[in-house]
């Protein structure tokens, strides 16, 4: 198989448990991300996602294993990998516009002032954010503008690795939708690699190229990775109308409702990469797949 | 009722009990003048034909204030200056105090704030000499330093380093672990997350702990002066109750009011400045 862009591997992260003894979140976790890819990570409270981001954002290390990116090994945070957390984690004191200079200027040190504002300005507009908006202190601003502006900078970066930590976590349904869209429109403008963490099925199918999940912890692995095989640009309103859709995403409710519990807490063994799973319907319509519509197509990675 | 109408209420207010407390202050004053009958000649010559030493009306501190505001900066000899150079060598004294002790408390408190194998190792001295009123180090300080000019500011910043250091070390200790996240994400070396990230973090609680210095640096100094004597307006006020001129001890003790709050409103508007809200 050849190198990924990104290659997670055999990443175990354990915990003393307080009694002596050691408590491990995952063990053996290995895969991949691709170059310009969207994966989306998805997988109950307490299986560690949150852990997987930090590692890969070099925030704490990993009790063992590694993580290499385009070849070198990550140690420690760095400029290549930006993250959208979220809490926004924009600076109180600055502007929106200033939050996003703040990161372009230490990105891009031998760029002159106005250079910089006029990059920071232009990420702003992407995400729906000018005129006076972009002056006002995170204070004056709504959640999902907060959040917008926070993908700003993480974009206006322009790092080789964009990793958002369950970005819509906190706004409501209406928001949420449209800072997707944006998101997608930022994307789909640019050929960032993106890893993301969410809890919310529907936007993990909307988004995504890939979709890993993660079985419960503890000992939680990454047991599959599912492909999203809806043709883009994808619109929420017509994805819905998509034959795979529903299989995909009854594929996700089960795994996610039951398998997760099911295959929680098994000694997994030394290099447990995920199973690939493809669901394609459209190919069964097209009757130039031999398989029947039932049967899921799993290859081992 | 919006917020002007609001402000002037409470400015004709204000301004209705001065002039209801200067009246009854005046009127009780002149109820208690002496009654100037006829005297022997033996009262005379000790003395009770003139007006015992009493407080005074506050015409006669007005008065005093015209006099004294006018000419803030005569120098007539070692007891005889101007109110405007006793309260210079005050403010000189505090501020040289209080930015000595600046320039020790917060390098220190970020120190304190970011190690807490520091802020463990020293937190046992500061709990001790914290509660040590600033003028039980004076006779220690004047056998020290040998000069009692610069054994005042050492009582001014010895009083003024505490509340700037423990603000400092709670203001920086409290930032936000994102932000500092984001310092990181960001590759921002120590000292730049130290001055972009911490530094305006932390900056409304250390300005709180700076305003509270400066207070009590102002308190502290009128009782060092009174002390080590020569000029200030510390020594001004003792001055004067030796020369049993109250007149002069209210307008001193007035002026000393001013110029404290003086001294506080510049650091509140320092605090707005450097405020911001999550």
């Amino acid at each position: 198989m050849a190198k990924s862009f990104l290659s997670i591997e055999q990443l175990t992260q354990r915990y003393p448990d307080g009694k002596g003894g050691e408590f491990t979140v995952f063990e053996n976790a290995s895969f991949g991300v691709e170059k310009g890819e969207f994966v989306c990570i998805l997988g109950h409270s307490g299986c560690g996602k949150s852990t997987i981001m930090n590692i890969l954002a070099g925030l704490s290390d990993p009790t063992s294993g590694v993580v290499k990116m385009d070849g070198f090994e990550v140690s420690g945070p760095s400029l290549d990998r930006g993250v959208v957390f979220q809490n926004y984690s924009l600076l109180p004191w600055l502007t929106a516009l200033k939050n996003v200079t703040f990161g372009v200027a230490a990105r891009f040190p031998q760029w002159t002032k106005v250079k910089v504002i006029e990059h920071s300005t232009a990420f702003l507009a992407k995400v729906g954010l000018t005129g006076d908006a972009i002056h006002r202190k995170p204070s004056q601003l709504s959640g999902g503008m907060r959040q917008r502006v926070s993908i700003a900078r993480a974009f206006a970066n322009e790092p080789k690795l964009l990793l958002l930590d369950e970005p819509f976590g906190a706004l409501d349904a209406l928001t949420r939708g449209t800072i997707q869209d944006e998101l997608i429109k930022v994307w789909s403008d640019t050929d960032q690699t993106v890893f993301m963490i969410t809890h919310d099925i529907d936007e993990a199918i909307l988004l995504a190229d890939r979709i890993l999940l993660m079985t419960n912890g503890p000992m939680a692995q990454v047991a599959e990775s599912v492909e999203i095989t809806i043709p883009r640009p994808r619109n929420r309103t017509q994805i819905v109308e998509h034959p795979n859709y529903y299989a995909i995403r009854n594929h996700l409710v089960q795994f996610l409702g039951q398998r997760s519990a099911d295959l929680s807490d098994q000694t997994s063994g030394a290099n447990n990469r995920p199973v690939d799973v493809r669901i394609d319907l459209t190919d069964m319509a097209e009757g130039d797949d031999p398989e029947p519509a039932s049967v899921l197509r799993a290859v081992e990675g | 009722m919006d917020l002007l109408s609001e402000n002037k209420r409470a400015a004709i207010w204000s301004i209705a009990l001065l002039i209801v407390g200067l009246l009854v202050w005046e009127m009780s004053i002149s109820a208690q003048a002496i009654n100037t009958g006829e005297l022997t000649e033996y009262e005379l010559l000790t003395g009770a034909g003139t007006a015992k030493a009493g407080v005074p009306p506050p015409s006669e501190v007005a008065v005093k204030a015209w006099q004294e505001l006018s000419n803030p900066f005569y120098d007539a000899g070692p007891n005889d200056k101007g109110i405007g150079i006793q309260i210079g060598y005050s403010i000189y004294r505090v501020l040289t105090g209080y930015f000595l002790a600046a320039l020790i408390a917060i390098p220190l408190g970020f120190l304190i704030g970011m190690s807490s194998v520091a802020y463990k190792a020293l937190n046992p001295f500061i709990q001790v000499l914290r509660p040590i009123s600033p003028l039980a180090w004076m006779p220690l300080a004047l056998f020290i330093i040998q000069d009692s000019e610069a054994s005042a500011i050492f009582v001014i910043f010895i009083c003024s380093i505490w509340p700037m250091l423990i603000n400092t070390a709670f203001g920086v200790a409290g930032v936000r672990e994102d932000w500092v996240n984001v310092a990181r994400t960001h590759e921002l070396g120590a000292f730049k997350t130290a001055f972009t990230v911490i530094l305006p973090a932390a900056a409304p609680t250390i300005v709180t702990g700076m305003r509270i210095s400066i207070g009590i640096a102002w308190l502290v100094i009128v009782a060092a002066e009174m002390l080590v004597g020569g000029t200030g307006i510390g020594y001004y006020v003792w001055n004067e109750w030796n020369n049993l001129d109250l007149t002069s001890v209210i307008f001193s003790i007035l002026m000393i009011g001013v110029v404290g709050m003086l001294l506080d409103s510049m650091f509140g508007l320092l605090q707005r400045a450097v405020a911001y809200t999550e």
